[in-house]
């Protein structure tokens, strides 16, 4: 009886059982980011619509509405959110005993937050899934005039930039939960953080008019280069939307996916480093 | 150490921020054997079995269970021991299966093999008709009948059990130590803290009284008990503390110790025929008896008269 590199598919299941029985969780998380597009992303897109109709449209540029725009900071933020939180099965694992079932097995410990942050990619996916088909009831409209092959590889490649991105702060997050003590701290310091990494971001508006700080900031948060991935492949290379002229190059998007790789890469370092001195009894 | 030493500790020691909660024990555990941990709660138990298990760090000591070192080869030990912890530590909202399933999995145990030792688990401890049921809904006993199936579905060589019985009904314990009993006949090794007297005495092939740290005295439990002499009186006075002076002078008397209800006498020889001389000696002094009590060394006996305290009093 010796391990083999899958025992990370076994913390995955139990995840994922959990997410299908807790059915307020599972119920709660699909109607968040619904809300968030019926009553935010409806009551902002017609005040901004207003503000911006005046501003003249770029000859041979597609012009984006403002719920469209802002679909792609809702899937990014939904990811976010739940990203964030995805550490915290670990810390009442830890809490109620749980964890040193599997702390004294022969598993490697890099399995446990690796199957932590796998089930927490797979509620994300679910989410954004949601979202978007959602949205396209609103009145989203991405990939439009897109063709079949087209489509796949944009889907395709909005979840590539959701999955690198919300592995990154899955293992942040697993991290924090194997080093804090409470559930209560744990939500502390994640609200401390959503609020600077929403805000000081693109998700919702354009970072070309924030202060040139500001400006500088979001270019460092990982929240910005996730967007940029988004609407990237759902709106095309070249848009304008709440009175900026949106144009991506294909280097453009793979430095921001490779940005959110590093990001994600010195997460699993952080996170190993933390599992392997971790003790808990 | 011989080959039939499963367990292998010398020179253990552990601190927590300064505070030395294991103070160099050393001891062996046969190949075979129930052994058991007995002591007060805080007395390093746990401490101990949670270094044996991998769980802590060693910080001082060497330590070998199943053949490797807990320091060098974690791994290798892992694999060869089953745990049964303290509490209640299952996820309630799985199922008994999925429970089983889930540990399976963790130590890699290939789907078929696994599906049957399930089942085979499940068996022992009567618990295969309540294979569907979430574990949150199970009793007391049930619970700690799972633990003990899971602890054994990967067939360690040594099963480690934390105050096994701790929290059971009576009859609900019993069972328990037939499930126990039944586990060491089928050759698995067991590791045992308890700080129940009876559950050492009744269980263990070998006992080791730990307080404050250290090891105060180990052997069978025959042995252990004997050490007090054959018997022991209680006895109750108006004035124990004169009444000690008076037994002074009986030579058969081996020590006197103060128990919660008065003096605990042990006695090197038979003791109903020290009693006449007992009660002589403290009438002589002028000193009223309340009760006198004659009973065989129990193991509650043994703790106290290398403690000087009861364990009971202790706290649970």
């Amino acid at each position: 009886m010796s391990t083999t590199a899958w025992e990370f598919l076994t913390i995955y299941r139990r995840e994922m059982i959990r997410f299908v029985r807790f059915r307020t969780q599972l119920f709660t998380s699909l109607l968040q980011p619904a809300l968030w597009m019926a009553f935010f992303g409806v009551a902002m897109s017609s005040n901004f619509n207003q503000f911006t109709s005046a501003i003249p449209v770029p000859a041979g540029v597609v012009p984006v509405d403002y719920l469209t725009f802002m679909a792609a900071g809702v899937i990014a933020m939904t990811t976010l959110f739940t990203s964030l939180f995805g550490g915290i099965s670990l810390l009442f694992d830890k809490n109620w005993g749980l964890m040193r079932e599997m702390l004294a097995s022969p598993m490697p410990r890099t399995h446990i937050m690796m199957g932590v942050s796998l089930s927490g990619i797979t509620k994300s996916f679910i989410q954004v899934g949601v979202i978007m088909v959602f949205g396209a009831l609103l009145g989203v409209r991405f990939f439009s005039g897109f063709s079949a092959a087209r489509l796949a590889l944009a889907v395709l490649g909005i979840f590539a930039f959701v999955g690198v991105f919300s592995l990154g702060f899955l293992l942040f997050s697993s991290a924090l939960s194997m080093r804090l003590e409470s559930p209560e701290g744990l939500q502390g310091v994640i609200t401390l953080l959503t609020l600077p990494i929403f805000f000081v971001s693109n998700a919702l508006y354009p970072v070309q008019a924030f202060p040139p700080l500001l400006e500088t900031l979001s270019l460092y948060n990982p929240l910005t280069h996730l967007v940029n991935g988004i609407r990237y492949f759902a709106l095309g290379d070249d848009f304008f939307a709440v009175g900026a002229h949106y144009a991506y190059t294909t280097a453009d998007v793979f430095v921001s996916f490779a940005y959110l790789a590093v990001f994600a890469a010195v997460m699993y370092l952080l996170a190993r480093w933390t599992f392997q001195r971790a003790v808990v009894t | 150490m011989g080959e039939e030493d499963i367990i292998e500790v010398r020179d253990l020691e552990h601190a927590f921020n300064g505070f030395v909660a294991v103070r160099g024990i050393s001891f062996n555990v046969r190949r075979g054997e129930i052994f058991s941990f007995l002591g007060p709660n805080g007395a390093g138990k746990s401490t101990t079995i949670n270094i044996l298990t991998t769980l802590l760090p060693l910080q001082a000591g060497t330590v070998r269970v199943a053949g490797h070192d807990v320091a060098r080869e974690p791994g290798r030990v892992r694999e060869a021991i089953g745990i049964v912890f303290q509490d209640d530590v299952l996820d309630r909202d799985l199922t008994v299966w999925e429970t089983m399933e889930f540990h399976g999995r963790l130590y890699s145990i290939p789907r078929d093999e696994r599906k049957k030792r399930i089942d085979e688990m499940l068996r022992v401890v009567e618990l295969d008709a309540k294979r569907n049921e979430r574990t949150k809904n199970l009793s007391g006993g049930m619970k700690r009948r799972l633990q003990i199936a899971r602890g054994l579905l990967t067939r360690p060589e040594v099963l480690f059990l934390d105050e096994p019985t701790q929290g059971l009904d009576p009859q609900t314990r019993m069972r328990m130590w037939d499930y126990i009993r039944g586990v060491n006949a089928a050759g698995t090794t067991v590791f045992m803290t308890t700080h129940y007297m009876e559950e050492a005495d009744m269980l263990s092939d070998r006992i080791s009284i730990i307080d404050h740290g250290e090891i105060i005295v180990s052997g069978t439990p025959e042995e252990l008990k004997n050490t007090l002499g054959e018997d022991v009186v209680y006895l109750e006075t108006g004035d124990d503390r004169k009444a000690r002076e008076a037994l002074g002078g009986i030579g058969e008397i081996r020590s006197v110790t103060k128990s919660p209800r008065g003096l605990s006498i042990t006695i090197s020889t038979d003791g109903s025929r020290c009693l006449p001389q007992i009660v002589d000696a403290v009438h002589g002094a002028g000193i009223a008896i309340r009760s006198i009590n004659l009973k065989k060394p129990t193991m509650d006996d043994v703790f106290v008269y290398y403690t000087g305290r009861e364990l009971r009093d202790t706290g649970v």
